[in-house]
């Protein structure tokens, strides 16, 4: 606290209480995005902050609701700073709540470090470049879309597609080949049911994980003005966990499609133009606020890697929330109904799934030296598969050139055996790499154009080209 | 009371993020900087009404209260101009973000100040004035070896003329040490290296020219097929994945300019380190020396104030205008003019403007035109041809091309990149779209072009012709599927297809393929077109189509690309005899089965 003085100096009433916001009149030496304490008629102090002020009045952000709150009788008292979180290490293997505050009954962590929970821009020349491969044992990520340490990588899903699963798996999963340091994990979940953050708790637990995670909880009964600031609360503490104590830390946050909801609440309740599908016009700003604390800072051993899972409403890849994540994050992984449907786990859509950071953290010196290659023809071979099952669905598959159903043949063992596995299955990148060999082995040798002679003559196991009428 | 407003200094009256309302402000300018509060936040203002004035703050105002003090400078956001910018990264209001980082360690710390310039540096100086003799504004009074590969002309500033009262000589000096002094009408004016502009300002040239020579980036498709000239605009759509970031980095990479400025306006903080980590590395292909020496990067990534994102691009055009005046011809690459117009559209919702499409403000058509008009080819004040060209990416929501940023560049660009999902998600790349993209300097550039690689446009038009065709066969057999098509027919699918693969798309990390010269462009093409009307007449005189795609030439011209066939340039020549060798193999099987 820089103005112990002013904790004392308390305003009653307020002129104007609507949705999270409350105005109050005549406020005196309070800053913009100062933390407010609003007391209601039941003498709970609940947190708010200030989201604009003048000279004659101030708009607070309610974070905790309004419910309750009689314009006559409220108190606020302004704190004299914007929100800050004490960090430490202890706060691993601890639950909070949406505000960080404990919710698990142990004592507040001991720490004399109170940060700021809005961060600060990493200047991109103290960055490095992340190129570190995270192997997580998933081929259809690990093959195709590779993570490397220090991306933010989202997961694009929709309601009742296995997001979570996914999730704790490539948490479960996520190492270094040939590395033994563990990820500190930090988990956010903004609006999603107790069920899940249970069945995350669950996981942890069961991996013997639980010691090294810090979970903040703004479940979907908690208001939902306080989501705003879970993400902010649980990145702020994993930069301390990086960059201050050097350890790599993975960040889950879920389910970021309530976090927009909660902006878009707010939004409408000050009555600003909204944006596309009502969403305020300055989402993209703020979803890089959040998606921009990652990565790895030059001269510190640690970093961040996020993933944040967002369901996609009506499984509309174009809804402002995951189209202005994809135009943040580093790729993206599309989680697919149809592959849902038909019994294919983890349903992993080959084609609209990227990252881009993979062109980096792998090949020579880093994977494989045949894994850039590899995973390019795969990409061609799976869009040609693409192709030619529309055209079966027009003209027939007995109507298919017999190059045609040779994809087919492909496709269906790419599906099967190359994307296909076991919750509890954790492929090596070797083991992914000679599986997607496998796959192309299935195509005749000509039709692999995007590998080079010196990779097929060692990789490739088909049969060679029928021999075709030479001169 | 404070004692800002006690003693009758400006102050604040309200805030709402970067938008901050300042009374005491009567005879400020408009885009007049003002440093705000006891952090001295730079602001500019952006509205006034009698003693109030309303100002953008660029950077982050958390904490900042009613009754803080306000300092007004007097003057516009001005750039410092000078030996130092090449090789420099700064912010968006030209914050060099080493120096920053020196001060304040990894993260930007607010209210942090450091001069854009190295003030204690001394460059070394080649007097071109002489005392006594007659110097016209846009004249260059003397030489300074910025990098080896820029030579900074330290010029006597637009409006500035007159008789040369004194010179300095030969040595070494800092920016603002004084080089000569010039008697103009209006009195005695010192000319030093550091020259300041304000950013909002275009800098004046003689006068306009015609855009006459290509811009040569390496990239086949862009070259061959969507030529932009120096001193033209190029607007690169599409959504995310598309490949836009990667194709400006080959286009910074590799275009054959001398100057290059990166504007990385709120996007990537990694991409930006990509680039800080990787230019220094790269090779000019036609100097042999590092990129970084010819390149200026602005980064304002997505998290940094949106304030700051607004002006950015401005600071980088300021800049490129600054070189082409030394003669430079420059090209600016802005990624991406969404996020700049985002930041218009938010910097005008928090002052209240009544919205136009989308929630834009009205005058984003007029911005994005007095922007894009910033371009050109040119002679400078000094009598030299230059140019400045342009290329904006441009990310629209959903992919979808119809929405108001795309629609109002297409406006002011005359090259339409048009980047394509279905492609990307192939990894065709780059992902340019050839039957939605545009280029209108075909003219222009041809002549140009044609001294290059003679039969250049009509080889060009040939190829766009079966692109085309192949597009129209393409979906035919998408109905009816491609074995229920003639050889005659199939034959457009398969010629389309050693386009796509042996020419349209090029490996950006292939050390060979990353860039592509003119003539191999060229040549390649003749190979593939040879083939396509060799095949013509063979499949007319009968031959399988499936008889010639299996021609041992079709595997090495689809590799051509990445590796010359025989390791050199006349590998190409080979090549293409090769070609036309096996060719007539088949011409004579064909007419020895029809005598027998």
């Amino acid at each position: 606290m820089n103005r112990v003085e002013d904790r004392g100096l308390e305003y009653l009433g307020a002129s104007r209480i609507e949705g999270p916001l409350v105005v109050i009149e005549r406020v005196r030496d309070a800053g913009f995005d100062e933390l407010v304490e609003i007391v209601g008629p039941g003498g709970r102090p609940r947190l708010g902050r200030v989201l604009e002020i003048s000279e004659e009045r101030a708009l607070v952000q309610v974070l905790e609701g309004t419910e309750g709150l009689s314009g006559s009788t409220v108190r606020a008292r302004f704190l004299g700073e914007s929100l800050r979180l004490p960090v430490s290490k202890s706060m691993l293997g601890r639950v909070f709540d949406g505000l960080g505050r404990p919710a698990d009954g142990g004592p507040p962590p001991l720490s004399g470090d109170r940060r700021d929970v809005n961060g600060a821009p990493i200047n991109p020349v103290a960055r490095s470049y992340p190129r570190e491969f995270i192997q997580t044992g998933i081929s259809a990520i690990d093959g195709m879309n590779s993570l490397v340490r220090g991306q933010k990588l989202p997961i694009f899903s929709g309601n009742g597609l296995p997001h979570d699963r996914v999730c704790a798996q490539l948490v479960r999963q996520a190492k270094l080949p040939g590395e033994n340091t563990e990820f500190s994990i930090v988990f956010a979940a903004m609006g999603v049911k107790r069920d899940v953050a249970d069945f995350f708790m669950r996981d942890f637990a069961e991996s013997g994980a639980l010691g090294r995670v810090a979970m903040f909880l703004s479940l979907a009964d908690a208001p939902g003005v306080e989501r705003l600031l879970t993400p902010r609360a649980a990145l702020t503490l994993a930069e301390h966990l990086a960059f201050d104590c050097g350890q790599h830390v993975l960040v889950v946050l879920t389910d970021m499609t309530n976090y927009c909801e909660s902006l878009r609440e707010v939004g409408t309740a000050r009555g600003e133009i909204p944006g596309r599908k009502g969403y305020p016009g300055y989402l993209y700003s703020d979803l890089a606020a959040i998606y921009e604390r990652a990565g790895r800072i030059e001269g510190s051993p640690g970093s961040i890697t996020q993933t944040a899972i967002l369901t996609m409403p009506s499984d509309d890849i174009s809804h402002p929330v995951p189209d202005l994540t994809g135009y943040i994050t580093e790729g993206q992984i599309v989680l697919d109904r149809e592959l849902f449907q038909r019994g294919v786990y983890p349903p992993i859509a080959g084609l609209p799934s990227l990252s881009r950071l993979m062109k980096d953290g792998v090949g020579e010196g880093y994977t494989r030296a045949d894994h850039p290659a590899l995973a390019s023809q795969l990409f061609a071979c799976y869009a040609y598969v693409k192709r030619v099952r529309a055209l079966a669905d027009i003209i027939g598959e007995e109507e298919l050139s017999a190059a045609d159903k040779v994809y087919l043949k492909f496709g269906a063992a790419f599906e099967r055996r190359f994307l296909t596995q076991g919750e509890r299955e954790d492929r090596s990148i070797g083991a992914t790499l000679d599986l997607g060999w496998e796959m192309l082995s299935l195509l005749p040798r000509d039709e692999l154009r995007r590998v080079n002679e010196a990779l097929l003559e060692k990789h490739y196991k088909g049969k060679t080209a029928p021999e075709a009428a030479k001169p | 009371m404070t004692n800002a407003e006690k003693s009758g200094r400006p102050f604040v009256t309200r805030i709402s993020g970067p938008v901050v309302t300042v009374k005491g402000m009567a005879g400020a300018a408009m885009y007049e900087v003002v440093r705000v509060g006891e952090l001295g936040l730079v602001g500019e203002v952006v509205r006034q009404a009698g003693d109030l004035a309303t100002v953008q703050v660029y950077e982050e105002t958390s904490m900042l209260k009613p009754g803080a003090p306000v300092e007004r400078t007097g003057a516009p956001l001005s750039l410092w101009l000078g030996p130092g910018l090449i090789g420099n990264i700064y912010d968006g209001v030209q914050r060099p973000l080493p120096a920053l980082r020196a001060l304040s360690g990894a993260w930007i710390k607010r209210g942090e100040r450091a001069d854009p310039l190295d003030a204690a540096r001394r460059w070394t100086f080649e007097p071109l004035l002489k005392p006594g003799q007659e110097a016209a504004a846009g004249q260059a009074a003397g030489l300074v070896a910025e990098t080896p590969l820029v030579t900074h002309k330290v010029l006597l500033p637009p409006g500035v003329s007159g008789r040369v009262r004194s010179a300095a000589g030969p040595g070494s000096y800092t920016i603002n040490e004084p080089l000569a002094v010039i008697e103009t009408a209006a009195g005695p004016v010192e000319i030093k290296m550091l020259q300041k502009w304000p950013v909002r300002l275009p800098r004046p040239a003689r006068e306009r020219r015609r855009v006459s020579v290509p811009l040569v980036t390496g990239q086949r498709i862009i070259d061959t097929f969507f030529p932009l000239g120096k001193g033209g605009c190029a607007c690169i759509p599409g959504g995310f994945g598309t490949g836009k970031t990667i194709t400006q980095h080959q286009l910074a990479k590799w275009s054959d300019a001398g100057i290059i400025i990166f504007i990385g306006c709120g996007e990537r903080g990694n991409e930006m380190t990509e680039v800080l980590r990787e230019f220094p590395k790269l090779k000019d292909p036609r100097t042999g020396r590092p990129l970084m020496e010819r390149t200026i990067l602005i980064a304002n990534t997505s998290n940094m104030p949106v304030a700051a994102r607004e002006i950015s691009i401005y600071t980088g055009i300021t800049m490129a205008e600054y070189y082409r005046d030394m003669g430079y011809d420059v090209a600016v690459f802005a990624d991406s003019t969404s996020r700049w117009a985002e930041a218009l559209r938010e910097m005008s919702a928090r002052l209240e403007e009544m919205p136009a499409e989308e929630g834009f403000p009205a005058s984003l058509p007029a911005r994005l035109a007095q922007f894009y008009e910033r371009g050109g080819a040119v002679t400078t004040l000094g009598g030299e041809p230059a140019s400045v060209s342009i290329v904006g990416a441009v990310s629209p929501p959903g992919g979808d091309f119809s929405e108001p940023v795309t629609q109002h560049t297409r406006r002011f660009t005359r090259v339409f990149w048009s980047l394509d999902t279905e492609l990307a998600n192939a990894r065709h790349y780059p992902s340019i779209n050839w039957l939605r993209s545009y280029s209108d300097y075909l003219d222009e550039v041809g002549e140009s072009w044609e001294k290059t690689a003679p039969g250049w446009r009509a080889l060009r038009d040939e190829a766009m012709e079966a692109l085309q065709r192949e597009e129209h066969y393409r979906q035919i057999a998408r109905l009816v599927g491609p074995d229920s098509l003639p050889d005659s027919q199939r034959l457009h699918l398969f010629i389309g297809g050693m386009l796509r693969d042996g020419f349209l798309s090029q490996n950006a990390f292939d050390a060979e393929d990353a860039y592509c010269p003119l003539e191999k462009q060229a040549a390649l093409l003749k190979i593939i077109m040879a083939l396509s009307r060799g095949a013509r007449d063979l499949i007319k005189g009968g031959t399988a189509l499936a008889v010639i795609s299996a021609l041992p030439c079709v595997p090495a011209i689809l590799r051509a690309k990445t590796a010359y066939p025989g390791g050199g340039p006349d590998g190409l020549e080979r090549l293409a005899a090769r070609v036309a060798e096996e060719l007539a193999g088949l011409e004579k099987k064909n007419s020895g089965g029809e005598a027998a």
